[in-house]
């Protein structure tokens, strides 16, 4: 019933974001016949409205595929698509752990990328088959040679074998699928042995409930098996055993070397651990799967409705949204201006982003986010311990600290040689601390320590604008050390601005606090009076600006008749004011708090 | 000074409303071109039957007229369009009609707005003998480069001969100018604004040149193609303007309206003081006893529905406390005398913290803004340039 091991094959498609997995994989699906021409669309497996506009794959997807190859024989191949942002490499490391190969795509116009070497790596590292694809053959920029000879030299892989694609247009795609069954090896697994699978991924489906994505890695799955979770060891009885073509297909079971989906009716997300060891209750394996690395959220902000009737609404959305995605985190917190919200961890800016615009858009919340901020250790004074500190509005006083440490990045940097001055420039003057420069064809690979609250402003924009969009970045971090670190508030109209305070170093403060003074001058609307605008440590003012006040502002002519247009356009302004936050009698508007922290051109 | 002079400086606020004099406006929808800065209901039209016209403004009368018994009228205003090219048979004939309905107050104030053309100022006397008391006529400006640029078919020799038949048929004349102009100094607004004081005229309008939505200048805007003053000298222009005519005796006692004591347009206060008036006419807006009246708005259409249902109306929306006080403070603050916040209450049922802000009425006063005194709220002199500003902080 099972299909045999030697018929099987799973394999992940990676590469750096935009590179074309999605759409390859469209390609894969079409020609194996997995939708009709009619159900098509592009980029298929992005089925998140938010994945489909901004054109960027955020949640690593399955599809199972059946293809009969040039032997003649079927085979069943198993798709997972991945990710290419930074922020999202845990759903690649998921994913490879399932898998035995992978097809490694390269635009052929941008060649091997920050990511595609990051995601390569790790695909190494679990001892895979990787298959080379060039993708893109059809622009006019494409540069095949050029690009094999990057995969030889950056990645140190063979690349004369390359497949060579057109996603776009259909390119290579039978060459792609002969690849994946000649080039990738079949799964290894005795069947006959205790049910041992890995809980790859699970999220929240609101006709299925919990949905758990496995890999079987020894043994049969069954619908009406008892299971256990090996992590807490929780019971669950399997109900359905169905695999995605993308569209659901019902199965009876599924054998070792098979990834398929289960549903154990499972209430909450948060009771399936990624990486545990599923195994059968009555017949357990003796030994678990090795499990993931556990992912850590790495930038914090604080989220707040702008109205403070909206504070159930937030807490609400945000439990339904961590059903789907647990790797932010959230707690309450209070703010003297901001009332209450809550403190959420995300895996970078990007998902911050995201989750704050789903939140906004999918949930129609009206949200204020402040500055986001990274976890600091601070060792307290007199032996009395070491905290965490989330939230800048939290730092203790300077008395009671003995020292402060910082989360570290190490970043690898690819950028064309005639943008590399800038952006060791950007790269210093982020106090990083340079490792390694070499160059392959023309571009530099650099190496940098960095402190990763010099990243999450806006590194990723300055590089991005810097190199004119041709550096990549990608990092992992490397611990805490020590820095000289202060706590800078920025006051608005003589008001300390509990969401804009932040911890910076201290021989940056100034230049930071003039950029925020700066900006925030442009960013909050002329008022009927003055405001001073000023950044300040510990009391002492750093940097200062004034926003002018209001000069003009009057209806020249005002009868009978205009008292009604007159009255709506006082309507407006008040709608207008609610997108505005306030501080004693001045009005900040809601994009400032993140505008703000962009550091412009002088970055 | 006559008795009735004070009570336009007290804002009276009559015991009953029955007693209270109304005020009705009558539209005149028609121009003989169209300026590139208008956005009001105005229309070219080749032909005009004015016969049908003057029946319907009849009907349209009679209507508002059953509604509003007892009340004498104290003011008129015939506003357009241009009005002034009404037949002053048809004039007459509204006049005697609304007398009929409702009476007269004895110190009647009736107003037309009238453009300083020849055509036009041959009539001024005929207007005069049909009741016309008081014409506002729309000068514009006193340089022959500006008239043109603000599309207006007399020069400034025509205007002025205008002005002097005006002056010599009616009692009371306004005039009105656009200024803020796109290349107007400080220098050259000085020069002509004391030009316009110096004909002596009891009244004026001043206002500043500004770009509605749906003009002609708001296309040419849209495509970069018209040149604008920037807003200091614009705000300038203001302030210079009021000291100039307050130094005059002709003082602001609205944002953009100068009246010798006791000549302010008595039509005009109804407005800014929120009390009723009635507006016949295509696209006349009324305030009729807590009701918003508004009428069709195209001519032809209003014309058809007036002979359909014998009245022009389009809507009469009743109007909430909190509405009405919004509306009584964004006119009445832009008044000198400002708004007496205990009586506006009172008249409404509202408390007076369901009308305004009382943390924003302090904030404001405290940067000089804005001053209460007991339940009086104005806006001070620094303050009228960012009424819009102040209403947005202070109306609930
Ligand atoms: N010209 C051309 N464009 C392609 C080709 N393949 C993909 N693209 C385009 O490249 C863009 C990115 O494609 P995706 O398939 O979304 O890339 P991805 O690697 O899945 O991106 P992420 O999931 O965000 O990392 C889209 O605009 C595609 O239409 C190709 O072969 N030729
Ligand atoms: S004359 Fe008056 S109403 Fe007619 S178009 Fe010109 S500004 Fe408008
Ligand atoms: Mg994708």
């Amino acid at each position: 019933m099972s299909t045999p091991l030697d018929r099987i094959r799973n394999f992940s498609i990676i590469a750096h974001i935009d590179h074309g997995k999605s759409t390859l994989a469209d390609r894969l699906i079409q020609t194996t016949g997995g939708l009709t021409e009619r159900e098509m669309s592009a980029q298929v497996l992005d089925n998140m409205d938010i994945e489909k506009e901004r054109g960027i794959t955020i949640k690593a997807q399955t599809v199972r595929l059946n293809y009969t190859a040039k032997d003649g024989l079927e085979y069943q191949l198993s798709l997972m698509d991945t990710p290419g942002h930074v922020d999202f490499a845990y759903e690649v490391s998921r994913s490879l752990a399932a898998c035995e190969g992978a097809l490694l795509v390269v635009d052929a116009a941008q060649g091997v990328e920050a990511q595609t070497l990051a995601n390569v790596y790790q695909s190494i590292e679990h001892d895979h088959e990787i298959v080379p694809v060039i993708n893109k053959i059809d622009l006019p920029a494409a540069e095949v040679d050029k690009v094999k000879a990057e995969i030889e030299d950056i990645i140190g892989i063979p690349a004369d074998d390359a497949i060579l694609t057109s996603a776009k247009s259909g390119i290579g795609i039978a060459e792609v699928l002969e690849a994946i069954v000649t080039r990738i090896p079949p799964p290894k697994g005795d069947r006959d042995a205790p049910l041992k699978a890995m809980l790859v991924d699970s999220w929240y489906d609101p006709y299925l409930g919990v949905v758990i994505l496995v890999r079987v890695v020894e043994g049969v799955l069954k619908k009406g098996q008892q299971i256990k979770f090996m992590q807490h060891g929780t019971l669950h009885l399997v109900d359905r055993v169905a695999c995605m073509r993308p569209k659901l297909e019902q199965l009876t079971e599924l054998a070792a070397g098979e990834i398929g989906i289960i549903t154990a009716q499972i209430k909450e997300v948060s009771q399936t651990a990624v990486g545990d060891t599923i195994t059968d209750a009555k017949k357990p394996t003796a030994e678990a799967l090795p499990g993931f690395k556990e992912v850590q959220p790495v930038v914090f902000c604080g989220l707040f409705p702008v109205d403070a009737a909206d504070f159930e609404k937030l807490r609400d959305s945000l439990y339904k949204l961590r059903l789907n995605d647990a790797s932010f985190s959230f707690e309450a917190e209070s703010s003297a201006a901001l009332g209450f919200g809550f403190r959420c961890g995300f895996l970078g800016l990007l998902h911050l982003e995201i989750i704050q615009e789903r939140l906004t858009r999918e949930y129609d919340l009206d949200l204020i986010t402040t500055a986001p901020s990274v976890v600091y250790k601070i060792q307290l004074a007199h032996d009395k311990g070491e905290i965490e500190l989330h939230n800048p509005a939290d730092m203790p006083d300077v008395m009671q600290i003995a020292s402060i440490e910082e989360p570290w990045i190490e970043a690898v940097i690819y950028v064309p040689d005639e943008y590399l001055g800038s952006l060791l420039k950007l790269c210093q003057d982020r106090r990083g601390i340079q490792k390694n420069l070499t160059y392959v064809g023309g571009r530099a690979q650099i190496t940098y320590e960095l402190p990763l609250n010099e990243v999450v402003f806006d590194f990723y924009d300055r590089l991005k604008s810097i190199s004119r969009g041709y550096a990549s970045f990608d990092y992992h971090q490397i611990g805490y050390r020590e820095g000289d670190l202060v706590k800078m508030s920025i006051m608005v109209n003589a008001e300390p601005v509990d969401a804009l305070s932040m911890i910076v170093h201290r021989g940056t403060a100034e230049a930071r606090g003039r950029g925020m003074c700066e900006r925030l001058k442009d960013l909050i609307p002329r008022h009927l009076f003055k405001i001073p605008v000023q950044a300040a440590i510990g009391g002492k003012v750093i940097a200062r600006e004034t926003i002018a006040a209001m000069r003009k502002d009057v209806t020249a002519k005002c009868y009978g008749g205009d008292a009604t247009r007159k009255k709506k356009l006082l309507e407006k302004q008040k709608e207008g004011k609610k997108r505005m936050r306030e501080y004693g009698s001045v009005q900040i508007p809601q994009e400032a708090f993140i505008a703000a922290l962009r550091m412009g051109d002088e970055g | 000074m006559r008795a009735s002079d004070l009570d336009l400086c007290r804002d009276p606020s009559p015991q009953s409303g029955e007693e209270e004099p109304l005020a009705l406006y009558v539209h005149w929808p028609f121009c003989v071109s169209k300026c590139p800065y208008c956005d009001f209901n105005s229309h070219v039209r080749a032909e005009i039957d004015e016969t049908a016209w003057r029946d319907a403004l009849l009907a349209d009368l009679a209507h508002e007229a059953e509604l509003t018994p007892g009340r004498p009228l104290g003011s008129i205003f015939f506003g357009g369009g241009t009005p002034s090219l009404m037949a002053p048979a048809t004039v007459a004939a509204v006049l005697g009609a609304a007398e009929r309905h409702w009476g007269f107050a004895s110190d009647i104030e009736i107003t037309l707005e009238a453009n300083p053309s020849s055509v036009e100022a041959a009539k001024f006397g005929a207007l005069a003998k049909a009741g016309i008391n008081r014409v506002s006529l729309g000068l514009q400006a006193l340089d022959d480069a500006a008239l043109r640029f603000l599309g207006r078919a007399h020069d400034v020799a025509e205007s002025l001969a205008a002005l002097d038949i005006a002056q010599a048929a009616f009692a009371r004349v306004s005039l009105d100018l656009i200024y803020a102009r796109p290349d107007q100094t400080e220098t050259s607004w000085r020069a002509e604004l004391d030009r316009a004081l110096r004909f002596g005229t009891e009244h004026l309008s001043l206002y500043q040149l500004t770009i509605e939505p749906g003009t002609h200048f708001a296309a040419l805007a849209g495509k970069g193609r018209l040149p604008t003053l920037d807003i200091d000298t614009a705000a300038n222009l203001f302030e210079l303007t009021r000291a100039v005519t307050a130094a005059a005796g002709i003082p602001a006692y609205e944002i953009s309206n100068h009246a010798r004591p006791g000549a302010e347009s008595r039509h005009n206060l109804a407005y800014w003081r929120y009390r009723d008036y009635l507006g016949v006419g295509p696209g006349a807006h009324g305030r009729r006893g807590g009701l918003a009246t508004v009428r069709r708005k195209k001519p032809e259409n209003w014309l058809a529905a007036v002979a359909r249902n014998g009245h022009g109306l389009e809507s009469e929306t009743p109007l909430d406390p909190a509405t009405r006080a919004m509306e009584a403070l964004l006119m009445g603050l832009r008044l000198g005398e400002g708004v007496d916040l205990a009586a506006l209450s009172g008249r409404l049922g509202l408390p007076i913290d369901e009308m305004v802000d009382a943390r924003a009425i302090d904030e404001l006063t405290g940067h000089g803004l804005i001053v209460r005194e007991r339940d009086r709220l104005t806006v001070r002199e620094p303050g009228m340039l960012v009424l819009d500003g102040i209403l947005g902080e202070i109306v609930r």
